[in-house]
């Protein structure tokens, strides 16, 4: 087993992963004991995981900087309304809408694939930071002359997560004990995560993983030894599109409320910001990342709207824009302290423990 | 002996000047074929037309019989000739085993499906990878340093972790660009060597080189390329006497000699 960069390293590699597992399992009843504001904060964090680890499978593996990543997000989370609301009266369940979710979100990611083939560096950041809008404007614009989006107003009374008949949104009683639905969630979110943490780390470790790298660090040459750079740009918008679109479905049956304003470019920039900030072609930065960046605002937002209420009377400074101001503080002072992010790890593309001593 | 590659009438422009001329030559299986002339001959410019990254305006490669697709780097690799770049272009932050493991990719055929289940086909094709990646470094003679990122190592290490990326595509032809740029004398005779050693399992070389000492004692036929166009193509010995080649070297222009 591999070791974690998050543990001083004189952890042995098992008790870490026992450690990070009990850990992951006791997050949300440590953050219920400060409030369930908390818990739903923690769920909203591995939101952001997935879409952090989906980003960073573009950006950070394949080299292809995304600058609409949240389109697919929109993707996954308008196909869960359009097929599991009251807005067309079609109630799907969840096994059919997630993975259709996630199919219509790859397709979206070859279709932002195609015609950026040939770009790279500033010019695809730009064309993918156009994508993202033109999502966002669709599902703003497309209620009429067909009511389709429901424009602006967005979507209400998505369904909820069921689960082959157990609803999630609902208490769970376990003996005299009733388990909040943000905890629920809570755990099948980390299921999700989980899964797409040995999914990523599988494709890493493999001919796919080693041709993106080779294509982030030199295309011409990745092309001179066979590698077929067309073919694995496309796979790699695609799949990093799917978690995209997992998460999206996900974040609308939680939610239960879609509406464009929640992908705005400022939303891809949030995640881009995550990944970065985390240690960018890591998995564990990716996690790591989007953790810090859920929470970092949310604990200034409650300590930051009593203090200025207490200095000045009245919130001068909304909690949102403050947000987006810590985002860009925590992203300087990171470029200036550690550029290689929180976690510099380097990624491994092979398993060698059957050479060692052989050298 | 029998035919490895032939060129025929390849033409390439760039705008008003013209980089290739009617360039047609015989690459015979086993041999080392060495490619020289002065800077600016074309040289470089046949490798990059020869493996699919630029495409010729006119003239087709017959490899093993088959025309080979133009201006398609990954197709003309699959179909067996590989190359090393004469500025070296290495994966810098994969380890060196990563880099030669990266050339196995034509070779393999695993699937995203096949990889999310790890399936026992995957495994033993990623076990095979691993295995041949480290025979190949142990083979240019860098097995020690496999582990470590590619742009920590030495020139002279980096350039062999070319050759060794090169030859994991599993190649027919290996086509080197003036691999020993910038090695001393030491470094040049292990390459010699190692060169050697190539083709004596069976993998056929065509080398562009500037070294004259090392073109001449290691090439079984040179063709020499002047302003895009081929003036001489015979055994080393008989190219060097050559008067359209001494003139082209020596004089006849404005051109500094090599």
């Amino acid at each position: 087993m591999n070791k974690l960069p998050l543990f001083p390293a004189s952890l042995p590699g098992k008790a870490q992963w026992v450690l990070l597992i009990v850990l992951a399992l006791a997050a949300p009843v440590l953050a219920g004991y400060f409030g369930r504001t908390w818990v739903r904060v923690l769920d909203f964090a591995l939101l952001y995981m997935l879409l952090a680890l989906g980003l960073n499978l573009v950006v950070g593996f394949a080299g292809l900087l995304d600058l609409g990543y949240i389109a697919f997000y929109a993707v996954g989370a308008y196909t869960w309304a359009f097929l599991g609301s009251p807005h067309f009266e079609v109630h799907w369940p969840f096994w059919a809408i997630l993975p259709l979710g996630a199919g219509f979100a790859a397709l979206a990611g070859i279709i932002l694939g195609f015609p950026v083939l040939r770009l790279r560096g500033d010019y695809l950041a730009i064309v993918t930071l156009g994508f993202g809008e033109i999502v966002r404007i669709f599902m703003n614009n497309l209620n009429y002359p067909v009511n389709i989006t429901n424009g602006p107003q967005g979507i209400n009374g998505l369904d909820p997560l069921v689960l082959f008949g157990w609803d999630l949104s609902r208490a769970l009683g376990l003996g005299g004990l009733q388990v909040h639905s943000l905890y629920l969630y809570y755990y099948f979110f980390l299921l999700c995560v989980a899964g797409a943490v040995v999914f990523i780390h599988r494709v890493q470790v493999s001919r796919i993983g080693r041709a993106w790298a080779a294509m982030r660090e030199d295309e011409l040459a990745a092309k001179a030894i066979g590698i077929d750079t067309r073919a694995m740009k496309l796979l790699a918008f695609a799949l990093g599109a799917t978690f995209g679109g997992v998460a999206g479905g996900l974040f609308g049956s939680f939610q239960g409320f879609v509406s464009p304003e929640s992908f705005s470019l400022m939303e891809s920039i949030a995640v881009l910001t995550m990944v970065v900030f985390g240690g960018m072609g890591n998995i564990a930065g990716a996690i790591v990342g989007a953790l810090v960046l859920t929470f970092l605002p949310e604990l200034l937002r409650h300590i930051a709207v009593p203090v200025q209420q207490s200095l000045f009377g009245q919130v001068l400074l909304d909690p949102e824009v403050l947000r987006m101001l810590l985002l860009s503080l925590a992203m300087i002072l990171m470029m200036l302290a550690k550029p290689e992010g929180l976690v510099p790890a380097r990624a491994r593309y092979s398993r060698t423990a059957h050479l060692e001593g052989r050298a | 002996m029998i035919t490895l590659l032939e060129a025929r009438g390849i033409g390439k422009r760039f705008g008003g000047l013209t980089a290739l001329e009617d360039v047609s030559l015989t690459i015979r299986q086993g041999e080392v074929y060495g490619l020289i002339g002065p800077n600016g001959a074309g040289k470089t410019t046949f490798f990059n037309v020869l493996t699919g990254s630029y495409v010729p305006e006119a003239g087709e490669f017959v490899f093993e019989g088959a025309e080979l697709p133009l201006g398609k780097p990954h197709r003309v690799v699959g179909a067996g000739i590989a190359r090393t770049f004469q500025n070296i272009r290495l994966f810098r932050e994969l380890s060196a085993l990563e880099n030669v493991m990266c050339g196995h990719h034509i070779r393999t055929r695993a699937g995203l499906w096949g990889i999310l289940s790890q399936n026992r086909h995957t495994r033993e094709e990623e076990r095979l990878t691993t295995e041949r990646a480290f025979e190949l470094l142990r083979y240019v003679g860098i097995e020690a340093v496999a582990d470590r990122v590619a742009r920590n190592l030495s020139y002279g290490d980096q350039r062999r972790l070319e050759i060794a990326r090169a030859l994991a595509t599993e190649p027919r032809l290996l086509a080197l660009d003036e691999p020993a740029a910038g090695m001393n004398a030491t470094e040049t005779g292990q390459l010699r060597g190692l060169i050697e050693q190539i083709r004596q399992d069976g993998i056929t070389v065509l080398l562009i080189e500037h070294d004259v000492k090392l073109v001449m004692g290691l090439c079984d036929r040179v063709a020499v390329l002047d302003f895009g166009r081929k003036i001489a193509e015979d055994v080393p010995a008989a190219v060097q006497k050559d008067p359209a080649v001494i003139a082209a070297y020596l004089g006849g222009g404005p051109r500094h000699g090599q």
